[in-house]
């Protein structure tokens, strides 16, 4: 069976998340913990930048927890950049044993339930999982050079600037990791490269169909299921593929990519990139289920797994998302909000001091 | 129902769903950007023809050409030239400054793999297209004129 049910849920002790000027005007800027002032991160190449906003957020995540680097086990981890460069530069720099992945966008939820395995089958007592994304690297590997004055079509969407990274344990915490779901790798000839959302919207309702069947629940019983960069038509799509499935999604159904941007922005059909669910879930999600606003939310991130060879051959876009289901554990089991103001004044003080 | 036959009917679902660009609007953008572009075209050759009366016209024509691609490679290094593109379209892309921007502006995006393998490679990656069918079109025309 495609879903795993976690016996022992671990628990999400810690959710940090970065992003860049632009993601730090949108509806959720009260939410992230760091927004970026300056997108190179004073690196000289944009690669540069992208792996260092990872070891930030990283570093942010670990310290949120309350942990020392050394606590943690495994980082698992991958981005966009061919080879996973900025995850495995950043695992060289803080030499925490790494396990790299890719599934494109869907990284977050597949680094994110096999962190959460790894700790449930007691293989591991701290992980940490995440990714993050830069809009001007994944520009220049997938389209064009920055100046050059280009239009872009309607169903395009922006790659965000910004991350996010979770820390899984098996200490009590607000979050736990109730159920998994690896996703099946969906293809409905979809060939545009500028409409992934139509071209990843089959895989996510292939996942949540699954997850919901699998799980013997409806989806009137989450409080929100979240995709991860469906944007605006993708969402469509989806709920039109989903009702045709006979699976209602109404209010608790919400996008990622459609969230992160101000109305205003020229962003098309809204934010998308590995970093995108990543930086949602650990800063809007993250405080929404430790609050308890939300009880139960399934996150379904959604990735295209094309090369710019592959669509430049022809060829279309396989689609993939995971699901990860998360729910609140009941309050007070740590004194969460005290302990991460001041974590987080502390990761700031010393960014300073660099 | 076979694979084929679900994604044939999937493609004519999405693309009924895709929004529409709007012809007129950007038409009418496309216009007013090349127009003005072609204006300043036009105002430099006059002012070259005023100073330097002594000019002939293929000579007026070449410097006023210098003038408006500077320009342009010059509004590329500022990050100004990809806004006007991204409101005018076509309009800034037809005339020789969209021509001079995309040589620019890989040039400047590159130049961080150094000046051999970033700029020197990469300069022509979407010029290259246009110059390769400049030359072979031009190969043909000259065949087809030297036996007329």
């Amino acid at each position: 069976m495609q879903t795993i049910k976690l016996k022992n849920k671990p628990y999400l002790l810690a959710g940090y998340s970065m992003v860049g000027p632009l993601e730090g005007k949108g509806p959720l800027k009260d939410y992230f913990d760091y927004i970026l002032k300056d997108d190179t991160l004073k690196e000289k190449t944009f690669e540069k930048s992208e792996r260092k906003l990872l070891q930030d957020i990283i570093v942010g995540a670990i310290d949120k927890a309350g942990l020392k680097i050394t606590d943690i086990d495994f980082f698992f981890g991958g981005d966009l950049l061919n080879q996973i460069v900025s995850s495995s530069y950043t695992a060289r720099e803080l030499e925490i044993p790494f396990i790299g992945l890719y599934s494109a966008c869907a990284t977050m939820a597949e680094s994110l339930a096999l962190a959460s395995i790894f700790v449930d089958n007691g293989l591991a007592e701290n992980v940490v999982a995440g990714t993050c994304t830069h809009f001007s690297s994944a520009e220049r590997q997938y389209r064009f050079p920055l100046e050059l004055g280009n239009q872009r079509p309607p169903t395009a969407q922006w790659t965000i600037t910004g991350g996010g990274a979770s820390v899984i344990s098996k200490t009590p915490s607000n979050i736990r990791v109730s159920a998994v779901t690896f996703g099946r790798v969906v293809d409905f000839g979809i060939g545009d490269v500028n409409n992934m959302g139509a071209a990843m919207a089959p895989a996510a309702c292939d996942t949540i169909r699954e997850h919901i069947k699998n799980m013997g629940r409806t989806a009137k019983d989450y409080d929100l299921i979240l995709t991860g960069d469906l944007g605006k038509l993708g969402s469509e799509i989806l709920i039109d593929l989903m009702e045709h499935d006979k699976i209602i999604l109404g209010k608790n159904y919400s996008d990622c990519g459609c969230m992160i941007y101000d109305k205003t922005e020229r962003v098309f059909m809204g934010g998308s990139g590995a970093g995108c669910s990543a930086s949602v879930l650990n800063s809007y999600i993250f405080k929404k289920l430790s609050a308890g606003d939300f009880k139960r939310i399934l996150l379904v991130s959604t990735g295209a797994l094309m090369s710019t060879t592959t669509s430049q051959q022809g060829d279309t876009i396989p689609g993939i998302a995971h699901a990860v289901e998360l729910e609140f554990a009941g309050a007070n089991k740590t004194n969460l909000k005290v302990n991460f103001s001041k974590d987080t004044n502390n990761v700031k003080s010393k960014k300073g001091g660099k | 129902m076979d694979k084929q036959k679900r994604n044939t009917n999937y493609n004519i679902y999405v693309e009924s769903k895709i929004p529409k660009t709007k012809a007129w609007p950007s038409l009418f953008k496309a216009f007013l950007v090349g127009g003005l572009i072609c204006a300043i075209g036009q105002g430099f050759y006059d002012l070259y023809s005023y100073f330097f009366p002594n000019l002939a016209e293929s000579e007026l024509t070449s410097c006023m050409l210098m003038t408006i691609i500077f320009i342009t490679c010059f509004l590329t290094g500022l990050g100004i030239y990809d806004v006007i593109g991204a409101w005018g379209g076509a309009g800034s892309v037809i005339p020789i400054t969209g021509f001079s921007n995309s040589i620019s502006s890989p040039a400047i995006e590159f130049k961080k793999e150094g000046i051999i393998y970033g700029i020197c490679v990469k300069m022509f990656t979407i010029a290259g297209p246009v110059i390769v069918c400049g030359v072979v079109g031009s190969i043909i025309c000259g065949f087809v004129g030297l036996f007329n």
